[in-house]
């Protein structure tokens, strides 16, 4: 395995028109780590998985994926070269079936059958309604389709975008042992959580960013400690 | 009789089949980028011309120029509107794409003329017209062609839909474009294949229709208008629906031809099924849901305070007198008309500048003044007012059955309500008479004459000034202000408790009384006005213009009004520039399409230097959020016109350091 960063940020800021969000992050996720990115609301979590992902362009600053400074890239040439993004809420197409749905995760360059396979193995309760509306599923089936695109596709980075949201504890549990699973096998991820504990568990980095600027980084019981401070204020 | 309604059927079916065709096309490209193409019928109608061009006048073999036709030159078109105009209008109000897509309308029906100008093109029907019977029935290989297009179109593009990747790709589009682009497909090769196809289909529909009205601009361009209907029936989206909907529209018209016992009446009638049929879809669709969640201020032009409208007001009457006195008096009624026409677009501002409704068919309002007008055939200015008033109660009538309807579908309906006025109403008898024009005698005011042309110039000037301060003083009102607020965020006026059906007759109603003004004066101005100056076509380079040169300013409405007189005045110095006036208005509303504010706003920020760096947010305090947000909204230089909801940190302190920032030139 190369020892360069899957994913680095250096000195990023990003707007939305006038309204600068993150004002200068510094961020490293090593190849192979699930990265937590934790925060209050409204610290730019989500606009800096926007960058990452394409959809926002960063006003200065540069992103390197896999050693490659993408600042420009389009959102699809950057999923089509590897990078699996799971934005917030429900991540499907509602007026597509099941089937549809998974046929449009190979566009991340796997066949479809092998993400049909993949998603039915793991996920049987997607193989019950596979001519279902995605639409008509339950919250955590969408997030489970959703989640099917990532273990099918292989990609090199995985981003999450609160994946928690609105689900049962349980489901919630379940969805993060997908998570554990890809790592194991070598994805590397940044999940970006509210609620830290579930993300924790799975981590074997965090870092916290709060009024867009990253105040913390460390291993995930040494965040954990320090994380009612570092949402409260004080921290450096 | 029995083999009489066979014919028929078979009359319908077919006509509906080359609706089907056309309508599909339709159907897909809003579908899959948002977009309602008004143009679909001019490219139809452009690419039916360009097949007589290759197989009669260049005598090629008939399958190689439908081949040329439908697959290269078709596609192709359609790849460039995608690419030069369409590309980012998927998030652009209903009213930006209409008006961009009646601007591509506008342009290939001025490319039509500029490169056919208008001769005798007689058009065989495929295999010479030769056919077989059906029963009692004749039906031509042409025919039986017709109807193969429309169920190999129906299936490919189910099959195209269903079993493609990229087909279910382009479904999703209609979901959620951004989440498709993070699985990896590519929005715009999507969007771009969608207008091909589109176009295609178009283009197949315009040759196959082209023997029922034979090659001209006009009308095969408004028999393919028809098939909207059938669109409409389907609710845009459902192609199964859209193909019912056009069989079911074919049917109606050979029934009506067949059945309908002649009379005058009922034979405007027959000719006004499609633009009926287009009314009744639109009335059985479900109501559409207020938006909510979405934000689009659109920054208007500064309104200028009371003194400085009184001031230039007075500079244009002054100054229009003085030229009045000067030039030649044909230059002189060219003013008046210019002049007339800026009333007819100020008639715009307060629907289409304000309230954001686009009107398809403002010259049907201006031509039921003028009748009005015609038929009272008295010099007393009361005439005009009832004139007006005439108007304002078909706009008002317009607006009620309407009521339910949103966006898209109410421009539509406007575009019903003209065809249906242009086929029942203009061309009756009651209207303009027999020979389709009427005499309309000068005013007179108490005292004065205006029966030399410096006298009308200067009535109209001065009708014209009044009119504008009126808007401007229903922009400053209350009135106004609810407009503005109904257009942003209509769902948020409904949670405030306003009535927005109320609110939205009485728009109709004032902007169809502003035109219905116009139309006295234009009566009295030629001293006769005739049907064919209110047709549909007409109102379409209005909305352009008005769009293009402001249509939420007074100014830009004073701008438009004297280039829509000027226009045919140049076209018709310069022979060479014929069919060039649609070609301008086309690509100049394509260029402006985007800036609701238009030429006018870029005049007044001309010689200001950097007018957008003014911006109003509290300095030091920490403002709240909505301050922020309303202050961007009214303040944001025109350029950055779409201000969506600026999110804002709730951090204390950080929006006055942002906005130092800002300040110092960082964004």
């Amino acid at each position: 395995m190369r020892n360069d960063p899957i994913l680095e940020l250096l000195d990023v800021h990003a707007a939305y028109g006038r309204i600068e969000v993150l004002h200068g992050v510094d961020l490293t996720v090593p190849r192979g780590s699930v990265m937590a990115l934790l925060g209050p609301n409204g610290a730019g979590k989500s606009t800096l998985l926007k960058v990452v992902s394409g959809q926002l362009r960063a006003t200065s600053g540069h992103v390197h994926l896999g050693g490659t400074h993408v600042n420009d890239a389009s959102p699809d040439a950057l999923a089509r070269a590897g990078l699996c993004t799971i934005p917030e809420g429900r991540s499907v197409f509602p007026n597509l079936t099941v089937t549809e749905n998974l046929r449009l995760a190979a566009y991340g360059g796997v066949p479809a059958a092998h993400v049909y396979d993949v998603a039915f193995s793991r996920f049987p309760r997607l193989g019950e309604r596979s001519n279902q509306l995605a639409g008509s599923l339950s919250g955590g089936e969408q997030q489970m389709l959703a989640m099917a695109r990532a273990l099918a596709t292989n990609p090199a980075l995985l981003l999450v975008d609160e994946l928690s949201m609105g689900l049962a504890p349980l489901i919630v549990k379940e969805l993060y042992e997908v998570v554990a699973a890809l790592a194991e096998e070598g994805v590397s991820v940044l999940v970006v959580e509210q609620f830290a504990d579930a993300a924790l568990a799975v981590a074997d980095r965090a870092a916290v960013l709060v009024h867009g600027k990253v105040v913390a980084t460390g291993g995930p019981d040494e965040i954990a400690a320090d994380l009612t401070h570092l949402y409260l204020g004080g921290a450096p | 009789m029995l083999s009489a309604f066979l014919t028929f059927t078979v009359l319908g079916l077919v006509t509906g089949a080359g609706y089907a065709v056309a309508a599909s096309g339709l159907v897909l490209t809003y579908s899959t980028t948002r977009v309602f193409n008004v143009g679909h019928g001019a490219v139809a109608m452009l690419m039916a011309f360009l097949y007589w061009e290759l197989s009669v006048h260049l005598e090629l073999p008939v399958w190689l120029a439908l081949l040329l036709t439908v697959g290269v030159a078709a596609p192709v078109l359609g790849w460039l509107a995608e690419r030069v105009m369409m590309r980012h209008l998927s998030d652009a109000p209903v009213s930006t794409t209409l008006v961009v897509t009646v601007g591509l309308l506008v342009l290939l029906i001025g490319a039509a003329q500029a490169i056919w100008p208008p001769t005798a093109r007689p058009v065989q029907p495929f295999f010479n017209g030769d056919g077989f019977p059906v029963g009692s029935a004749f039906v031509s290989y042409h025919d039986l062609m017709t109807v193969i297009a429309a169920v190999v179109v129906a299936a490919a593009l189910y099959a195209l839909l269903t079993f493609t990747r990229i087909g279910i790709a382009m479904r999703a589009t209609v979901d959620n474009r951004g989440l498709l682009q993070l699985y990896g497909a590519r929005p715009s090769l999507l969007s771009t294949l969608s207008w091909a196809i589109g176009s295609a289909l178009a283009a197949l529909a315009g040759i196959l229709l082209t023997p029922v009205v034979q090659l001209s601009y006009f009308d095969l361009t408004l028999l393919v208008i028809s098939s909207y209907a059938a669109a409409v029936f389907g609710r845009l989206k459902s192609l199964p629906w859209t193909f019912i909907g056009a069989l079911l529209l074919g049917l109606c018209q050979s029934y009506a031809v067949g059945y309908l016992p002649p009379s005058e009446l009922l034979s405007g009638v027959r000719a006004a099924i499609p633009a009926l049929f287009l009314f009744a879809a639109l009335l059985l669709a479900p109501q559409a849901q207020l938006r909510i969640g979405q934000i689009k201020g659109i920054a208007g032009v500064r309104v200028p305070s009371v003194r400085k409208a009184l001031i230039s007001g007075a500079g244009l009457i002054a100054g229009t007198a003085v030229l009045a006195f000067v030039m030649a008096p044909q230059h002189t009624d060219r003013m008046a008309l210019g002049f007339i026409l800026g009333i007819v677009m100020l008639s715009l501002v307060p629907l289409t500048g304000y309230g954001g409704y686009v009107s398809l068919t403002q010259f049907t309002f201006v031509g039921i003044g003028a009748i009005v007008v015609a038929r009272l055939d008295s010099p007393s200015p009361l005439t005009l007012l009832a004139g007006a008033a005439a108007a304002a109660v078909v706009g008002v009538l317009v607006a009620l059955p309407a009521l339910r309807l949103q966006g898209l579908y109410l421009a539509l309906s406007t575009l019903a309500f003209g065809l249906l006025m242009d086929k029942l109403v203009f061309q009756a008898d009651f209207a303009f008479g027999f020979n389709g024009s009427l005499e309309v005698p000068r005013l007179a005011l108490p005292g004065l004459t205006l029966d030399t042309p410096a006298s009308y110039a200067i009535l109209s000037v001065v009708v014209f000034t009044l009119v504008g301060f009126g808007v401007l003083a229903l922009r400053r009102s209350r009135y106004g202000r609810i407009l503005l607020a109904m257009r942003d965020s209509p769902a948020g006026c409904a949670t405030l408790g306003l009535n927005l059906r109320w609110t939205r007759v009485r728009l109709f109603g004032l902007s169809a009384g502003i035109a219905g003004l116009a139309g006295g004066l234009l009566g009295g101005l030629n001293q006769s006005v005739s049907a064919t100056e209110f047709q549909l076509f007409n109102s379409l380079p209005l909305l352009l213009l008005a769009v293009v040169a402001g249509v939420t300013s007074v100014s830009g409405a004073a701008i438009g009004g004297m280039t829509l007189m000027l226009l045919p005045v140049v076209a018709g110095e310069f022979e060479a520039l014929g069919g060039l006036m649609f070609l301008l208005i086309g690509v100049a509303a394509l260029g402006l399409g985007r800036d609701p504010n238009g030429v006018a706003s870029r005049l007044f920020t001309l010689g200001r230097w950097r007018p957008s760096a003014k911006v109003t947010v509290p300095f030091r305090r920490p403002a709240p959020a909505y301050a922020t947000g309303t202050a961007a909204v009214r303040d944001v230089p025109v350029s950055e016109a779409p201000v969506s909801s600026v999110p804002v940190s709730a951090t204390p302190g950080s929006p006055a350091a942002e906005v130092r920032a800002s300040r110092e030139g960082k964004w």
